[in-house]
């Protein structure tokens, strides 16, 4: 099983040689990593090539990684009904990059596209309808980034006096609990109260 | 002057130009809260624009701040019609992450009541599908045989609905024989009712004139859209899951995967019918193979499954361990997994990332009725108001999971 995903790697990094950055076979699943600026071309290949064949498209999303300097990193999930085969292509953007749409080569990509833009404000050249999907109408901000509060930042409720809902920003009556489970014997990088007292003496 | 260009005469009300409606976002054949902008030239629908995330409830972002064990009762609630079916996804990603081995009376529990879902789910959909064309009686008749259904889930669990029965590992509890052989009985029963389900649809007049050649999906239209689950066996593909890629043992159990001809609603509505005859077999093989194996365990013990009852009361370190399971969690190892699994609506696929903390980094849900339903402007082009119903009802659209 390995074996195969390897090898078809393999052909797709001889292809594609400019573009496949990293190849990696993890779990059984193949993950090939490439540049944004040939994210199309490698998509286009991966369907139309024979042996590839990958004609469906799974699923798209993005991961935020606050700490590195390319942000994101843009996951294409797609899978061979013919070959039976599954491969997942991931490739690394920057916070103000605008990456290209595969609308033209998946039209199926439209909405998980509009989805990534609406969830971490990644944006995509080429794509024909480029609006929020999934939050309310008028929402601000980005909210699976990281940096995005759980709770968000406004809340909205019916107004008895203007007969309409209004938006507030948002009033907790207790703190959003985040709580740490991490032992101090193993993960715990800040000091407990009175562990400076030792550090004194 | 020859009178042919009467256009300066007609007021502004007077020329002819496209209606637009809203669809929903109450509406009874919307499936719960869907909006759809409908542009019509008369009855004739021509482009529609799915407004959704009415019921949005930020799941991947709330997973991200609960332990895996917290995230599991999520999934219940995204297709909240056959919740088990997504619990499994989550289970898998888990074990495949962390390399767990399921025992087999948890794998045999698992494919068991992941059939009751898939039956579950197929009964709620042909029923309401033929109500939204006009028909009251088979809803009324096939909500009794999902009561049935749910009492199997709630002798199983306790809950008729949101479960949490499947854990990563296992499955929480075992079943009772009493259980297994009261399904057993109920898979004998159940023909009958589905025999007169057939009787009052498969051949019902309204019904087909309401189905047959009504959004008819080609093969390049499944693969452009990606779709999944019944919406390709219905075109005549015979792509399942369970069959193409197996996961837990349906490698070992014996079912047909029907197939259509045509492609349309009706077609598809027959391959329900047909693949709930087959999770009666599926379900049958099961309980052979279950009192095959009376007793085993459910649970794979260690790291990520709670020490048994009586060693947490007579050994301090299962004590440790049970308390450290639910309160801190256990630990994924660092990686990424795309777990799916052939849910009654399609592929449902879970893409976690781990960074090896006790919490999910990033969950991406991969629901079949997202994929289906952002088809809708190309499914319905050119059919008339009255299909949307229709075509709706048989993309079998479920908000919990369509919305997240």
């Amino acid at each position: 099983m390995s074996e195969d995903l390897k090898e078809l790697g393999a052909m797709i990094e001889t292809r594609n040689a400019d573009a496949v950055r990293d190849i990696s076979v993890a779990h059984g699943e193949l993950t090939v990593r490439v540049s944004v600026a040939h994210l199309q071309s490698v998509t286009e290949f991966l369907k139309k090539n024979a042996a590839c064949s990958f004609t469906t498209l799974i699923d798209i999303t993005a991961i935020d990684y606050p700490a590195r300097e390319k942000r994101f990193d843009l996951v294409y999930h797609f899978l061979s009904m013919r070959q039976n085969q599954r491969i997942r292509i991931k490739c690394a953007v920057r916070e103000d990059q605008i990456a290209p749409s595969i609308c033209d080569i998946h039209p199926g990509a439209n909405w998980f596209e509009r989805e990534v833009f609406d969830m971490y404000g990644i944006m995509f050249s080429g794509h024909p309808d480029l609006r929020r999907l999934l939050t309310d109408y008028g929402f601000q901000g980005h909210p699976l980034r990281k940096d995005f509060p759980t709770t968000g930042y406004v809340e909205l409720r019916y107004d008895e006096l203007a007969k309409r809902v209004v938006y507030e920003p948002v009033k907790l009556v207790q703190d959003y609990r985040q709580f740490d489970f991490m032992s101090p014997w193993e993960g715990a990088e800040y000091i407990l109260p009175g562990d400076d007292k030792g550090a004194k003496a | 002057m020859d009178g042919s260009n009467f256009n300066d005469a007609l007021t502004g009300e007077q020329k002819i130009r496209n209606f637009n409606i809203n669809f929903g976002p109450q509406h009874p054949a919307a499936h719960g809260v869907l909006r759809l902008v409908l542009e019509l030239d008369g009855e004739i629908v021509e482009r529609c624009d799915p407004h959704i995330g009415l019921l949005h409830r930020g799941t991947e972002k709330l997973m991200e701040s609960r332990t895996y064990l917290q995230n599991l009762p999520y999934f219940d609630r995204l297709d909240y019609v056959a919740p088990m079916n997504q619990e499994h996804a989550w289970c898998l990603a888990i074990e495949k992450l962390t390399g767990t081995v399921v025992p087999r009376r948890a794998s045999l529990i698992r494919v068991l009541y992941c059939e009751i879902g898939r039956i579950l789910n197929h009964l709620l959909n042909v029923t309401t599908q033929a109500m939204d064309v006009g028909a009251l009686t088979p809803p009324l008749w096939g909500f009794e045989q999902r009561e049935l259904l749910m009492e199997f889930y709630e002798r199983a669990c306790g809950a008729r609905l949101h479960a949490a029965y499947f854990r990563p590992g296992g499955v929480h509890q075992d079943l009772p024989q009493q259980l297994v052989d009261d399904i057993l009985q109920w898979t004998k029963e159940f023909p009958d009712f589905l025999a007169d389900m057939d009787g009052l649809l498969t051949e019902n007049r309204i019904f087909k004139q309401r189905n047959v050649d009504i959004a008819k999906i080609s093969e390049d239209e499944i693969l452009e859209w990606g779709f999944s689950g019944v919406m390709v066996r219905g075109s005549g593909l015979a792509w399942d899951l369970r069959r193409a890629q197996p996961y837990e043992c349906y490698d070992e159990f014996e079912f047909q995967i029907p197939v259509g001809v045509n492609g349309d609603c009706y077609d598809r509505y027959l391959c329900r019918m047909q693949e709930m005859r087959e999770s009666l077999k599926i379900m049958q093989q099961c309980v052979e193979k279950l009192n095959e194996c009376k007793g085993g365990d459910v649970m794979a013990r260690g790291k990520i499954s709670p020490p048994s009852r009586s060693d947490m009361k007579t050994s301090m370190e299962s004590l440790i361990h049970h308390f450290k399971l639910y309160t801190e969690g256990f630990h994924v190892p660092e990686g990424e997994i795309y777990a799916a699994v052939e849910a009654p609506k399609g592929e449902f696929g879970v893409y976690l990332v781990s960074d090896g903390s006790n919490k999910p980094y990033k969950t991406k849900i991969r629901a079949p009725g997202y994929a289906h339903l952002q088809a809708m402007d190309q499914v319905a082009k050119g059919h008339q108001l009255a299909d949307v119903a229709a075509i709706i009802g048989t993309m079998d659209i479920v908000f919990g999971e369509v919305d997240r």
